[in-house]
């Protein structure tokens, strides 16, 4: 297994199947784990940080060799890779931005479904996250609670009876969860109503953050709530918090489509049909006209306005069109002029071919 | 005194703020501090890994120039981060700085969190207590520097010491976890 092999597919989480998928992306859970004898990161050495990273590919291989973790598990030295590769990762979520551009003996640990992630040596010692397809929080922290359980028959973490897990960073100090939903809330942003919603959110200790965690001006309109508090309440009710608002985001959402489709049906279906139209022909495009135009096609293929297009399709070239992901698919290094050019012809593609033809031409 | 910010009620918080590394003082009334101390719900929500940096740094509230200086040189004998580099890159050196700087991130705790007690998830495996924690680092280093200065009996003796304290006693059950 090979990071190259991850190039045509796209992750379990990308495949619209969970439950309420045509607003919930994804549910993602992330734990923060430290080793209780060595330094947080900040103050490790080299050798730390190699020997850190030793200690948990040797838990790894233990854990695939005893049949605990899928045979088809790879693990790669982040440190070696080449720049291209580490921002696909990214790209993927598979990585953090951090963890890219870290210092050191790094790694991680994927499956091949990308259902997990396993960093070694982020802000942590060690970060692992599960990320499923639509809703499922309660079937992501399963598993990752047993992965977690699995790990830690093998080292021992810093953990005081007071604190509970101790984290380099006060604000994952405790349980060092970050449980995640990402949702897709175009309807929200086209009627204005989501910079209310953000202020509600974070009046009850809720983070939003963009698809790749940037600020307010999300791309694609995708929108991660997360939790702020990881101290003082248990994995089950931190992750509750985050559930329990999301169908009322879900409910917001479905009331401002409706209300689109109501109000201005012919505005509505010329922005989606434009939208497609664009992705469909355009000679040259940007990575941030591309995420904008699909969200709109997105909302579309949703609402039944564009029949011929599968949801697990766009989500997939929601993250085939990043940077990285285009040059590795056209296996050509590529500067930005070049990969506008590249981004469009691929799009052209994917989008004039039979939806029920999968495969890739990669080469033109 | 009024108060610096809306020169109109009498200044009843006297902070001390470090800008650019310098300590400053600053004089303000109640309502004011408030607005100066809780940073507005966009900060929060763009950066949030910066949260602990910037609540560390307003965290000397009616402390003098003075005192905040000293605090900021005190230095983990662990990991010797010190206070000051703490609050400028809002990351601790190492699991003792928990103990070590207590009453100093305590409230920065409550702060983010609105707790102190963990109620969550225990491992199953783990040091007893803080002291045990703070020991283990101790001794991997003293480890190593018998390692190198080839004290190979001492190095092996420390080696035990270390298994001894983070495997769980009485020995679990599962023969199977016991490996080498």
């Amino acid at each position: 297994m090979h990071l190259d092999d991850l190039t045509n597919t796209s992750g379990e989480w990308l495949k619209g199947s969970g439950p309420e998928s045509d607003i919930v992306i994804s549910s993602r859970i992330r734990l923060a784990r430290n080793l209780a004898d060595f330094p947080f990161i900040s103050r490790t050495t080299a050798a730390d940080r190699a020997e850190i990273e030793k200690i948990f590919s040797g838990c790894i291989a233990a854990l695939r060799e005893a049949n605990k973790m899928p045979e088809d598990t790879f693990y790669v030295q982040v440190e070696d890779l080449e720049d291209v590769d580490r921002q696909f990762l990214v790209e993927r979520q598979l990585i953090s931005r951090e963890h890219a551009e870290g210092e050191g003996a790094r790694a991680v640990a994927i499956d091949r479904a990308e259902q997990f992630s396993v960093m070694i040596n982020e802000e942590d010692h060690l970060r692992f996250q599960v990320m499923h397809s639509g809703l499922d929080l309660e079937s992501a922290w399963q598993q990752i609670n047993s992965l977690d359980d699995l790990i830690e028959e093998q080292v021992t973490y810093a953990f005081s009876n007071k604190l509970g897990y101790l984290t380099a960073c006060p604000t994952n100090v405790g349980t060092g969860i970050r449980v995640s939903v990402m949702l897709h809330l175009p309807a929200l942003v086209i009627t204005r109503q989501i910079e209310k919603v953000f202020k509600s959110l974070q009046k009850i200790n809720l983070a939003v953050r963009g698809l790749y965690g940037e600020g307010s001006q999300a791309l694609g309109d995708f929108y991660q709530i997360s939790n702020q508090i990881t101290l003082g309440l248990t994995e089950e009710e931190l992750s509750k918090k985050v559930s329990d608002v999301v169908p009322v985001l879900i409910d917001y959402e479905r009331q401002a489509r409706e209300f689109l489709i109501r109000e201005s049906h012919e505005t509505l279906h010329d922005r989606v049909s434009r939208a497609f139209g664009i992705l469909r022909t355009a000679q040259t495009i940007s990575s941030e006209e591309t995420m904008h135009l699909l969200s709109s096609v997105r909302m579309g293929v949703n609402l039944g306005l564009i029949g011929e297009l599968e949801i697990a399709t766009i989500n997939k070239l929601f993250i085939h069109t990043q940077p990285a992901h285009l040059q590795k698919l056209s296996g050509l290094e590529l500067d930005k002029f070049d990969r506008n050019v590249e981004r469009a012809a691929y799009l052209r593609r994917q989008l004039n071919t039979d939806p029920t033809s999968e495969s890739d031409p990669t080469q033109n | 005194m009024k108060c610096q910010k809306c020169e109109q009620r009498q200044a009843t918080f006297h902070i001390t703020d470090l800008v650019d590394g310098e300590p400053s003082e600053l004089h303000l009334c109640e309502e004011c501090a408030q607005n100066f101390l809780s940073p507005s719900a966009e900060d929060v929500a763009e950066v949030m890994p910066a949260m602990a940096g910037l609540l560390a740094q307003h965290l000397a509230v009616g402390e003098t120039a003075d005192q905040l200086a000293r605090l900021d040189q005190r230095a983990c004998p662990i990991c010797s981060i010190t206070f000051l580099e703490f609050r400028k890159q809002g990351r601790l050196g190492c699991p003792h700085d928990y103990v070590f700087f207590a009453e100093e991130i305590e409230p920065l705790l409550m702060n983010i969190h609105d707790q102190v007690h963990h109620i969550g998830k225990v491992p199953k495996r783990c040091p007893q207590g803080a002291d045990q924690q703070t020991q283990l680092i101790r001794m991997r280093r003293e480890m190593k520097e018998a390692i190198n200065s080839e004290n190979y009996e001492l190095a092996s003796e420390l080696r035990d010491q270390i298994r001894d304290i983070e495997s769980p006693s009485p020995p679990a059950a599962d023969p199977a976890a016991d490996e080498d």
